[in-house]
């Protein structure tokens, strides 16, 4: 178990979710993976089927249309699985909190692991919430 | 039993899956380094492995559970089987058989296969558009990378046993030292490139457009067992391009860092062209290889056939 652990925090896959968010975190988040800040120094990278990630990071506040979709993609995630929710949105709502099209924020959905406040969270703040999360584990 | 360990440790499975991972670490930092990153550590890929097998395996609902799970080993027992009977060939020429050549080309098309076999097990509109595009592409490959591998059997007067091509070539000269057979070696770059399912043809895994094809609902273990056949083809089929085209390796001494270097140079050939080319369409790679690839195979095996 303690192997694994080991790998799972050596080879993290990130799976990317945009739940109604404006773009920037998402842009923020590709960032990490540019040369400047290179996470696959770490081994995390993208990749496209939820069905490979280890971790899910949601961006935006959780729209109506969104939510149903949210949970699903939760549950058909190999489980352990671990959630981010990036971005002022994702944590809180944000603006969006007194709209009529709010389902969120992210953890009335589904259970979230870290939460990177910011709109949109600098490049080094995503870092330094996966390193949190790496204690935590 | 000597069989056995062969096929399970020394030139078979343990043996190709460490130097598999090895190769896939080189592809991955030679293409950080190209992207100018620093690229990830060299136990990479066996950390992946470990994480993936301690994932959960999920099969999707209305898929065919058996097919799903079973393919995946399939594809890895043919890749170890064409690794244990290159290796065997190359430490002992004399355990060759008759036909052992067509026997790898059969078995090098099982892992391609098995892939359009699970993107049709896993109930998803996506792999199954992957698989269709896998079989278009085997129609498109398979033409001119049989036709480059007659240059060779032409040149040596109708050889196909792997162990005589080899001594041929230490008697005479190898392969890729003629006019024709460096023609043939082109074209079976190209083709290789398709057969690994690397960047100008890889559409039928398109990251970015179909999300990953016919993996697109594996996970856990039979992923795990994918990504090592993968990263096992990326050792094994240059090998064979080693042995028929380039004169394998000699164990004597010194000559063995010639050998691996020739491997080592295919692999980078293999990562550069990933790195600097965009993705065909599937009508796109057919066109290419059906036309100019195709005319360059049968023009090298008309220049086999006068003698060049």
């Amino acid at each position: 178990m303690n192997l694994k652990l080991k790998a799972l925090k050596k080879s993290l896959w990130l799976f990317h979710f945009n739940s109604g968010s404006c773009n920037n975190c998402d842009i923020e988040i590709l960032d990490c993976l540019t040369p400047k800040f290179d996470l696959e120094r770490f081994g995390i990278k993208l990749i496209g089927s939820i069905r490979h990630a280890d971790v899910m990071v949601v961006t935006g506040f959780v729209s109506r249309q969104t939510a149903p979709r949210l949970k699903r993609l939760y549950q058909q995630a190999p489980k352990p699985v671990i959630v981010i929710a990036c971005g002022s949105c994702a944590c809180s709502g944000a603006i969006f909190a007194p709209s009529y099209n709010m389902a969120g924020p992210v953890d009335k959905i589904i259970p979230v692991d870290a939460y990177i406040p910011g709109c949109p969270p600098k490049p080094q703040a995503i870092i330094a919430a996966v390193v949190k999360l790496w204690k935590k584990l | 039993m000597n069989l056995i360990f062969n096929f399970l440790v020394f030139p078979g499975f343990l043996f190709t899956a460490v130097i598999g991972c090895l190769a896939s670490w080189i592809d991955r930092k030679v293409t950080a380094r190209v992207q100018w990153r620093v690229g990830p550590p060299i136990l990479q890929p066996f950390y992946d492995l470990v994480k993936l097998s301690g994932k959960e395996t999920i099969v999707p609902r209305g898929g065919a559970r058996l097919t799903f799970l079973a393919m995946p080993i399939v594809a890895l027992s043919a890749i170890t089987l064409v690794s244990t009977l290159i290796w065997r060939v190359l430490l002992s020429p004399q355990t060759t058989f008759l036909g052992d050549l067509i026997v790898v080309i059969y078995l090098l098309t099982i892992p391609s296969i098995a892939l359009i076999i699970s993107g049709a097990a896993s109930a998803n509109p996506l792999a199954s558009l992957g698989a269709s595009r896998e079989m278009k592409l085997i129609l498109g490959y398979e033409l001119p990378f049989i036709l480059a591998i007659f240059v060779p059997v032409i040149k040596a007067n109708g050889i196909i046993r792997l162990g005589e091509l080899l001594a041929w070539q230490w008697t005479n000269h190898i392969f890729v030292g003629s006019l024709s057979g460096f023609i043939a070696f082109i074209v079976v770059i190209l083709c290789m490139q398709a057969k690994l399912g690397l960047v100008p043809f890889d559409a039928p895994e398109a990251e970015t457009e179909i999300i990953a094809g016919p993996y697109i609902e594996y996970s856990g273990t039979p992923l795990a067992i994918y990504k090592l056949t993968r990263w096992m083809m990326l050792f094994v089929i240059p090998m064979f391009l080693v042995v028929i085209f380039m004169g394998g390796i000699n164990f004597s001494g010194w000559h063995i860092l010639w050998g691996i270097l020739k491997y080592v140079l295919l692999l980078v050939i293999i990562v550069l062209i990933r790195n600097t080319n965009p993705r065909l369409r599937i009508d796109q790679a057919m066109k290419f290889f059906w036309g100019p690839v195709t005319g360059l195979a049968i023009l090298a095996v008309i220049l086999a056939l006068l003698g060049l």
